[in-house]
């Protein structure tokens, strides 16, 4: 496997992790979205790898690993067990309708493309051009966040946000330092477990997982 | 040996003519296959279209000269876009009466006057017809351009025999904006050639009729000559899509070796082609008329995505 | 060898001369008619010959009259850009003036012939005077006969009050207009440094020199004035009413080129006085003739009164010449001017194809009206069979403002859409992303309007006649007014057959207007191949399209008629429904419906259905009642907030009206006063 197929791979992964993003926009379905998930921390974990290989950082192989563990196979666990313990089986209403979102999404992509344009005059990696894609897998997991109303598609988003922000590590830098990565593996477990008894707190409350109820909760009419 | 230019022209024609029914038949050989059922072969598209030319027309007491003049026209368009695609050679001297954007105007055409024909008589049906065609199609053509736009981007060029020659001989390289373009491709195809999730082709169900509500007043030949015609259109709708994505095997030169060759690697094509549209026909239903805007925005988002991505990436 | 420009002013002057003669004409009642516009015919002849021969040479060439103001004469000028835009005036004006005699007869004894007359010559000679001013004085002297007159036309039937509000909200955003157009020259008048009343000539604005600021002030001025004259979102509000109501003849006349006197104006401000510009100025064109385009061709959609329809469609039409001239002026800008040139012509092409198309329709439409006396396309149907000859030439414009093979609309269509696909070679990274999602809406225009009108030409000429009178009296119209529908059906055929020919014609005016040519990759491989730019890059045969087509269908019907076959005529079949009712069609509403629920947030929908339950079954309907209201959104956000505000002021100042003397007399007092004090 020469340099430039491995980047065209490369490049080819981060069109599906895009891809991805916006699937998590576009999908009604919860079990849907955590499928979609699960497959976008896969494309992540082989890209990582992929990188490992072809720049002879060795630690991203472990980072990969880790990736592969966590997103793919540990938080949809407990994502898919939590949708099963609160029976959340009906579709998503988003607050704005689909199309306007995907439009909102490609301004973003665009946006982001701008704001990357110095970085890549600058940077010799050959990853430089992907960079792009993982700021764009941010803004649209935040956007992601901000047009959903249930409180599982949020968790989703942000969790979709830290898969953009790790790709731009490896992307910038080819990867952080691994007790970093350590430490933020570690920390997104915890925010998962946490996030889990939120969930059932809210769900007692207002028995309903519908973010929208939490207006009640204002003091002013 | 090598063969005139022109000499290859007619025989695209011919092929084109003679060999679209058999696909027709092979689709609808494979599908049955799949589901179960006892296939009607692969010869049956020609013995229909053959009883149909030797039946009298029956036409409806108020159809005018149109609905008399479709069938010739929409054969007519039909028969010279399949000049215009390379199938087996790029030496295709008709190839540069039009480009892509040109041929799907073409194809607009064969939809315009099927829609008036439909909505000629003055039944519910043709109406119903026309109108589900014409938004469909209006919902297509964004996405449909923008995934010409994303491949004519690697190649720099929308005339065919330029985008054949260039993707046949480029070094083997992966490039998202084309894999991109194709999955929009495909929807859009399914789209435009009337297939499930779209249109079901074999019903005639009123509520979910709309290609054969429109041509449900014809008879005879007219009948006969718009469902050959229709087979054309699936077949170039394949070939275009081979000729865009994957014409490697093409014969560049006239030479009857290379041009056997061709053909062999395009029937190969197009028999693997069939079995894909078979699956996806067969595992998916036929959608709601007012969730394809959804399934057309989501074609067009894909394209949107391969042209980004041939910007950022490539 | 006479020159172009006497040929035109020999036009102009025909015209004017016809104009003061009408009235002496009355008493020659029968030859009226005929000779006034036998001789227009004529005098627009006369303005295409002058027009083909500018293009054609390049020349320019420049006069000066005695009239006008003290110190400001009147300047002519005839270059190619006025050459080419007096090649439309002339031939849509040819083309009408042949149909007027047939259809102006139909108003002989209810009105005044005589006003018709004198007023349509005024407004073809305004037209014409708009394109050869080269000073600002004259320029606005010709825009303001062009209007005047236009307004008299389209109040032509004014004894419903509708048609007196369409005439006057149309006079009303003509002037706003014209105030703009009016600062715009003040602008660069004021800049060009030249003192008196010389800096408002032509020649004087091409040689100022102009900080950005002031001539981003001028050039958007200047296109607020002409957007509100051609119809761009949101300016348009006063197409849809004023068209309609005019008499179908001036609606094709309006529509299809006075509206093309403002694109003439925009090209004239940023080509020629402005020469040097940003990219924003481009891009801001080419947004808001995407929004127009789209826009329209929804609103266009919605319509069931056949002649708004049309009107709609000259909304979005002038859409998409503005989206040519917003590519033309971003090439520019980034200086490419093979690219610019590409883009140019594509705006002007389709210029002179709306200008073709849109008049036939019209005329068509106007035919329609004059046999069925109806505008209402839901009480029309089957009119294939009482039309024999309106339909098919009505088939024609549909076909060409559908954008289909082998007719113009096409030409234009693909030439733009090739503009748009050149922009990866714009240095800009982001203007790269964008600008190929607006050839995307171009795409969703394109279809939209195929998809109208399908819905036109279905509901009006196929299917079964709808309406309550008896369709047996419709005959179809005479021939004056079928000669000038078959000239512009010809000139729409031979437009999209020929386009090499004309692009080759058109070449002097992109080089003279932003530096490239276009003829010369355009042709390169013979009259019968178009292919811009390069040949590997895209090409497109019109003729053997043409005759490609025509050969594959001769050779089928010869073949397929070699034994003789029975055609049997029977009742509809209908899938074996017996009591088939022509209320049982698809209307236009329906048609368009689909499209409502998908596309139709852009607009205020308003759907009722009303059921009345059967005495006998409430299960089943008795009676059915379905009302449909759709809002212009515009109306509400931009015009009806500023009505309210002028009657608020109105209000206001007329308090000073009191009614009391002695109030007057304070008013007097008062002013005597503050004189006394400051001249004291």
């Amino acid at each position: 496997m020469t340099h430039t197929l491995a980047a065209q791979i490369n490049n080819l992964l981060a069109a599906l992790i895009l891809l991805s993003a916006f699937a998590l926009l576009a999908q009604r379905k919860i079990l849907g979205l955590v499928h979609i998930f699960a497959w976008q921390g896969f494309f992540l974990a082989l890209s990582t790898a992929v990188i490992g290989f072809a720049s002879g950082e060795h630690h991203l192989y472990i980072s990969s690993l880790l990736t592969l563990g966590m997103k793919v196979i540990l938080l949809p666990y407990i994502l898919y067990s939590l949708v099963r313990k609160l029976k959340i089986h009906r579709d998503i209403e988003a607050v704005v309708n689909i199309p306007t979102t995907m439009l909102l999404g490609i301004m973003l992509v665009v946006f982001s493309y701008h704001l990357t344009a110095p970085i890549r005059e600058l940077s010799n990696l050959m990853t430089r051009s992907t960079l792009a894609v993982a700021l764009a897998t941010v803004m649209l997991g935040m956007l992601m966040m901000v047009t959903r109303r249930h409180a599982v598609t949020q968790i989703l988003g942000f969790l979709a946000m830290e898969n953009g922000l790790f790709f731009a590590a490896t992307s910038a830098t080819y990867g952080m330092p691994m007790v970093v990565e350590l430490g933020v593996a570690l920390d997104l477990l915890i925010a998962a477990f946490i996030f889990g008894i939120f969930f059932f707190h809210i769900n007692t409350t207002f028995d309903s997982l519908d973010v929208e109820q939490m207006a009640k909760l204002k003091e002013t009419d | 040996m090598s063969l005139h230019p022109f000499a290859i022209e007619l025989l695209q024609f011919f092929l084109l003519l003679g060999l679209a029914p058999a696909f027709a038949g092979w689709v609808k050989m494979l599908k049955c296959r799949v589901q179960g059922r006892t296939a009607p072969g692969v010869l049956q598209p020609y013995r229909d279209i053959r009883r149909l030319f030797g039946k009298d027309i029956v036409l409806a007491e108020n159809a005018s000269w149109l609905f008399r003049f479709t069938p010739y026209l929409v054969f007519g368009v039909t028969v010279i876009a399949a000049g215009i695609i390379p199938l087996i050679s790029v030496d295709l001297p008709l190839s540069a009466t039009a480009d892509v954007i040109a041929l799907v105007m073409l194809f607009g055409i064969v939809r315009f006057f099927t829609a008036l024909a439909g909505m000629d008589i003055g039944t519910a049906f043709g109406g119903m017809g026309s109108s589900r065609e014409m938004t469909i199609a209006s919902l297509a053509e964004p996405a449909m351009l923008m995934a010409i736009f994303t491949v004519s981007l690697a190649s720099n060029s929308t005339s065919l025999t330029q985008m054949v020659s260039v993707m046949a001989h480029a070094e083997y390289v992966i490039r998202p904006s084309l894999a991109f373009a194709l999955a929009a491709f495909i929807m859009i195809a399914l789209a435009e050639t009337g297939r499930i999730p779209v249109d079901n082709p074999a019903t005639h169900l009123e509520l979910t009729m709309i290609h054969e509500a429109m041509i449900l007043e014809y008879s005879g030949r007219h009948l006969a000559l718009i469902e050959w015609a229709g087979m054309m259109k699936l077949t170039l709708f394949f070939a275009l899509g081979i000729a865009a994505f994957c014409p490697w095997g093409i014969s560049t030169g006239g030479d009857i070796i290379s041009l056997a060759l061709a053909f062999g690697t395009l029937a190969v094509k197009l028999m693997v082609g069939a079995l894909v549209m078979v699956l996806i026909e067969t595992g998916l239903a036929k959608m709601r008329i007012f969730r394809l805007p959804e399934y057309l925005g989501s074609a067009f988002l894909l394209a949107t995505l391969g042209m980004i991505a041939f910007f950022i990436l490539e | 060898m006479v020159s172009p420009l006497d040929i035109a002013g020999f036009s102009v002057l025909l015209l004017l001369a016809l104009a003061a003669a009408a009235p002496l004409l009355r008493s020659v009642r029968t030859l009226q008619i005929p000779l006034g516009f036998s001789l227009s015919a004529v005098a627009s002849l006369a303005a295409v010959v002058a027009g083909v021969m500018t293009v054609s040479e390049g020349s320019v060439a420049s006069a000066t009259m005695s009239l006008g103001i003290p110190g400001l004469p009147f300047h002519l000028r005839l270059d190619p850009l006025a050459g080419f835009f007096l090649v439309v005036i002339g031939l849509m004006g040819l083309f009408v003036s042949v149909y007027s005699i047939g259809y102006v007869k139909g108003y002989g004894g209810h009105r005044s012939i005589t006003q018709m007359i004198s007023f349509y010559m005024l407004f073809l000679a305004g037209m014409l005077l708009v394109v050869l001013a080269d000073d600002a004085y004259f320029f606005l002297v010709a825009w303001e006969l062009m209007a005047a007159s236009s307004y008299f036309l389209v109040m032509y039937e004014d004894e419903r009050a509708e048609n007196r509000r369409a005439a006057f909200l149309y006079l009303l955003i003509a002037h706003v207009g014209a105030i703009a157009i009016l600062l715009a020259f003040g602008v660069m008048a004021g800049q060009s440094g030249q003192g008196g009343f010389d800096g408002y000539t032509f020649d004087a604005m091409r040689t100022a020199h102009l900080s950005p600021a002031w001539a981003t002030a001028a050039f958007f001025l200047a296109f607020f004035g002409f957007a509100a004259k051609a119809g761009v979102i949101p300016l348009h509000v006063w197409l849809p009413e004023a068209h309609p109501v005019a008499p179908s003849n001036i609606s094709a006349l309006m529509s299809g080129v006075m509206l093309k006197t403002s694109i003439y104006g925009i090209c004239r401000f940023a080509f020629d006085f402005i020469k040097v510009f940003p990219w924003w100025w481009g891009g801001v064109v080419l947004a808001l003739g995407l929004i127009s385009a789209v826009m329209g061709v929804l609103y266009a959609l919605m319509q069931h009164d056949l002649k708004r329809l049309l009107a709609y469609h000259s909304v979005e039409n002038i859409g998409i010449i503005l989206i040519g001239l917003g590519l033309a002026m971003i090439f520019a800008a980034f200086q490419l001017p093979t690219l610019a040139a590409l883009a140019l012509v594509a705006a002007l092409y389709h210029t002179l194809n709306h200008a073709m198309f849109k008049g036939l329709l019209f005329m068509g439409a106007g035919a329609v009206l004059h046999a069925t006396h109806e505008r209402n396309m839901e009480e029309m149907g089957g009119l294939i069979h009482r039309l024999p000859w309106t339909a098919p030439l009505f088939l024609v414009g549909c076909v060409s403002i559908s954008a289909l093979p082998p007719f113009n609309g096409f030409v234009s269509e693909w030439l733009t859409f090739q503009a748009f696909l050149l922009s990866p070679a714009l240095p800009h990274p982001i203007l790269k992303l964008l600008i190929p999602l607006g050839a995307a809406l171009l795409a969703l225009t394109g279809a939209l309007a195929a998809a109208c009108f399908v819905k036109v030409f279905g509901v009006v000429f196929l299917g079964q006649w709808r309406g309550h009178q008896k369709p047996e009296r419709i005959q179809e119209v005479g021939p004056s007014m079928r000669a000038g529908m078959l000239l512009a059906a010809i000139s729409c055929f031979l437009l999209g057959i020929f386009p090499t020919w004309i692009i080759g014609w058109l070449d002097t005016i992109p080089e003279q207007l932003c530096g490239g040519r276009l003829a010369e990759s355009a042709g390169k491989f013979g009259w019968m191949w178009l292919t811009p730019i390069a040949h590997e890059r895209a090409s497109y045969s019109g003729p053997v399209v043409f005759i490609g087509i025509l050969a594959v269908v001769a050779a089928t019907w010869l073949l397929l008629h070699l034994r003789a076959t029975r055609v049997s005529r029977v009742p509809v079949w209908d899938c074996g429904f017996a009591k088939l009712t022509p209320r049982m069609q698809y209307t236009a509403s329906s048609f368009s419906m689909p499209i409502r629920r998908v596309l139709g947030f852009l607009f205020a929908v308003r759907e009722q259905v009303e059921v009345v339950p059967h005495t006998n079954h409430p299960a089943m309907p008795g009676s059915l009642q379905y009302r449909l209201r759709i809002r212009d959104r515009f109306w509400n956000w931009l015009y009806a907030p500023q009505g309210d505000a002028a009657y608020w002021i109105a209000r206001q100042v007329g308090k000073l009206q009191q009614g009391r003397i002695q109030i007057y007399l304070l008013y007097s007092f008062v002013t005597l006063i503050v004189l006394l004090v400051f001249l004291g």
